[in-house]
């Protein structure tokens, strides 16, 4: 199964190096809402810090929407998933493939906003561990749901309109416990950050075993 | 039984294919070829009725099925934004194919090394084409079901075509075509189904044995 889902993940990232959707388009829409954040609560840094946190985890979430898309265009395009469903290749290992995928190119975008967000808003980190641990669980979360609500909304042929409806009430409570657990890696809430991620972990094993479980089902009736 | 969303796109179609037969699936458009092949790929559900393919259950058993059947459909299922050699190189790793069988398939179907540093976003029609039958000879499934395999094909590459389907039935490939645009391929276990609203209404077979 690994094997087949390290093929899938490579040639998702190979699509992204040639296609350079993540680097031309994505990223620079990333940064773009940090800033306009910044303009609209003001230069007034006390709120800009104390929000950051929130504001970190919903630029996220607007970027994955567009990652996710992304990810099932490129199987839908042309119709390359009818040739994946007919290579053999299991839907769990697709679907990990994918996952995997979405997961690694997500990260690279936080790592981006993260870094653009304790510059313009001026934010110290009082524990980096708890940053680290926590995006990798919460980033985790995200693209587990997001692989298996992408595939659904496609299936409902709406997706760009279906897909936020469908994805960000899920993902509600992941944003909820990684805003409190970077809001205690920054230092601006009085809260146990590695308590939320006990949560946030639950969280996205969840989302994971319920996508390599249900992913198959779904796909056959897209 | 096959719907697709709400419309009942095959209602009946009964027929008995034999190892090694070629199959010309005619029509209007709209009639069902597609939905047929489809079908026989284990893409599509059964709202009723019965089918095997290759022993395999259409009901139960079509995941079970596809890692047997090489589709060529209308799209021509490359990743636009890969290369040919790219293209070729992933579905033959997830086809468990070697680099020989992809330098014969593109050789086969003259996709020259200069075409395979090409992205396919790039090919023409009839490029892609190509590529996308030189994948079936890669992967070498038991049934190949091919929907209009000669668009956007030059004399030079439907003549390609077809002496690979003869070739492949030589090798007991069952091979179906749904096409407008050809009345024989050749082979000397040809037959001819046609498909008009949904059901089979002619089936040469049957009709000279009738």
């Amino acid at each position: 199964m690994f094997r087949d889902a390290w093929l899938v993940t490579k040639k998702d990232l190979l699509i992204e190096m040639r296609s350079r959707i993540l680097v031309n388009q994505i990223a620079p829409y990333t940064l773009l809402i940090l800033v306009l954040f910044g303009f609209a609560l003001d230069a007034d840094t006390e709120t800009l810090r104390d929000t950051g946190p929130g504001l970190f985890w919903v630029s996220t979430l607007l970027v994955a929407i567009l990652a996710i898309q992304r990810s099932v265009d490129v199987e839908t395009s042309d119709s390359a998933i009818d040739r994946l469903m007919l290579s053999g290749i299991s839907p769990t290992s697709i679907y990990v493939g994918k996952t995997i995928g979405l997961y690694i190119q997500l990260i690279i975008l936080e790592a981006l906003l993260f870094v653009v967000m304790v510059v313009l808003f001026d934010l110290s980190v009082v524990n980096y561990p708890l940053v680290v641990v926590s995006a990798v669980v919460t980033t985790l979360a995200i693209s587990s749901s997001g692989t298996l609500y992408g595939v659904i909304a496609s299936g409902l042929g709406v997706r760009e309109t279906l897909l936020p409806v469908l994805f960000l009430p899920v993902l509600a409570p992941a944003v909820i416990g990684a805003t409190r657990a970077f809001g205690d890696a920054f230092g601006r809430v009085n809260a146990d950050g590695w308590a939320w991620l006990g949560l946030l972990s639950v969280i996205a094993i969840v989302y994971t075993l319920v996508g390599m479980l249900t992913y198959g089902n779904i796909l056959e009736d897209t | 039984m096959v719907f697709l969303g709400q419309f009942p796109a095959l209602t009946g179609a009964t027929m008995n294919i034999r190892q090694g037969e070629v199959v010309l699936i005619k029509g209007p458009n709209g009639a069902g070829k597609s939905t047929l092949l489809r079908l026989c790929a284990g893409l599509l559900p059964m709202r009723s009725g019965t089918g095997t393919v290759l022993n395999f259950d259409l009901r139960t058993q079509r995941m079970e099925l596809r890692a047997h059947i090489g589709l060529l459909g209308h799209r021509t299922g490359l990743y636009p934004d890969l290369t040919v050699n790219e293209n070729l190189k992933f579905w033959a790793s997830a086809y468990g194919a070697n680099n020989v069988e992809i330098d014969k398939a593109m050789s086969f179907f003259g996709l020259n090394d200069r075409l395979g540093s090409v992205q396919v976003q790039n090919l023409s029609e009839g490029q892609r084409r190509r590529t996308s039958l030189a994948l079936l000879l890669i992967k070498r499934p038991s049934i190949w079901l091919l929907d209009e395999p000669y668009a956007g094909l030059d004399s030079n590459g439907r003549e390609l075509v077809n002496s690979c389907i003869l070739e492949a039935t030589q090798l007991g490939t069952t091979v179906l075509i749904a096409s407008h645009e050809i009345d024989k391929i050749g082979s000397t276990q040809e037959r001819t189904l046609l498909v008009k609203g949904g059901r089979i209404v002619s089936d040469n077979e049957e009709d000279s044995e009738g």
